[in-house]
């Protein structure tokens, strides 16, 4: 594939878009794994929400 | 199980858990085929490769406006309702949609140079999607460093529906001034002007972004609602702290 005199322009865009994408995706999975450990801490200290105390 | 259901956080999660991996699959597949396609694309007459960059540029214009969108009708359930769940989804929506507004903004400043000459210019379609990612900035400002969660949330529905009025301007800035950047050419009266073999990859690729926003939106979604349950047993935590002090 032969990307011109111009190439780049468009390899910054495509490498500048993989980067904030994945910056996205790790923040997600990274935000994710935090709150649920922080929600494992407080549950194992025997704290839980009311909502689920009814439920049970 | 009814629509209305989802209104319950814990149902919420539970439909969110399952459906996240689909959507993350079909996400990637979406992407291989739209990048496979976007690759094979014909250079264009004028612009050459650089037409390229259109693949990402055109996808993340839209999903900078539709995140505020989303923010706009979530709004409404926090102001008119006072909805929570409507509060975590205009939250959500918002650093995703400053995310691809970034993306857009960059991809078309390094789009302009070969075809315009300039990386970037003053005109309206140019300025109004600056002045998105500003708008941008300050929702996320008002939720980050709000101290009441529920003032900061009401502050942030305003702006949201305030700067709904930016929407039109963007879109029809083209229209309505003389602007360096082209007008419509892919949504408009009497067809699109872009040649099948560029516009289907173009639609794949924005079948991709999209399904790779509603995947993002739907996980960040989770981790407000469980961010949510932390401080609410945080609090519950100290409470009983303090009643045990006293």
């Amino acid at each position: 594939m032969n990307l011109g005199p111009h190439a780049d322009f468009i390899v910054a865009s495509y490498a500048l878009t993989l980067f904030v994408v994945a910056a996205l995706i790790a923040w997600v999975v990274l935000d994710y794994a935090a709150q649920r450990r922080v929600l494992g801490d407080l549950e194992a200290r025997g704290i839980t929400r009311r909502s689920r105390r009814n439920e049970g | 199980m009814a629509v209305i259901d989802l209104a319950n956080p814990t149902r919420f999660l539970a439909l969110v858990n399952r459906l996240l991996p689909w959507l993350a699959g079909a996400t990637a597949v979406l992407f291989v085929l739209g990048l496979y396609r976007a690759m094979g694309a014909p250079d264009d007459y004028q612009q050459g490769a650089t037409v390229k960059i259109m693949f990402l540029h055109v996808p993340s214009a839209w999903l900078g406006m539709f995140g505020w969108g989303v923010m706009s009708v979530a709004a409404l359930g926090t102001l008119v309702w006072r909805h929570p769940l409507a509060d975590v989804a205009g939250k959500a929506a918002a650093p995703l949609g400053a995310a691809f507004t970034f993306i857009c903004l960059v991809t078309g400043s390094l789009w302009g140079r070969p075809t315009w000459g300039t990386y970037w210019v003053w005109d309206a379609r140019l300025t109004s999607m600056l002045v998105l990612l500003l708008l941008y900035f300050g929702v996320l400002a008002l939720y980050w460093t709000a101290e009441d969660p529920g003032r900061g949330a009401r502050a942030a529905a305003i702006l949201s529906l305030v700067g709904a009025v930016n929407l039109p301007i963007i879109k029809f800035s083209v229209d309505w001034w003389n602007t360096l950047h082209q007008p419509a050419s892919i949504f408009r009266m009497g067809g699109s002007t872009i040649d099948p073999s560029i516009l289907t990859p173009l639609f794949i690729m924005a079948g991709a972004f999209t399904m790779l926003f509603v995947t993002l939106h739907l996980a960040v979604m989770r981790n407000e609602i469980l961010r949510r349950r932390v401080r609410t047993m945080q609090l519950m935590q100290a409470q009983a702290l303090a009643e045990a002090g006293a």
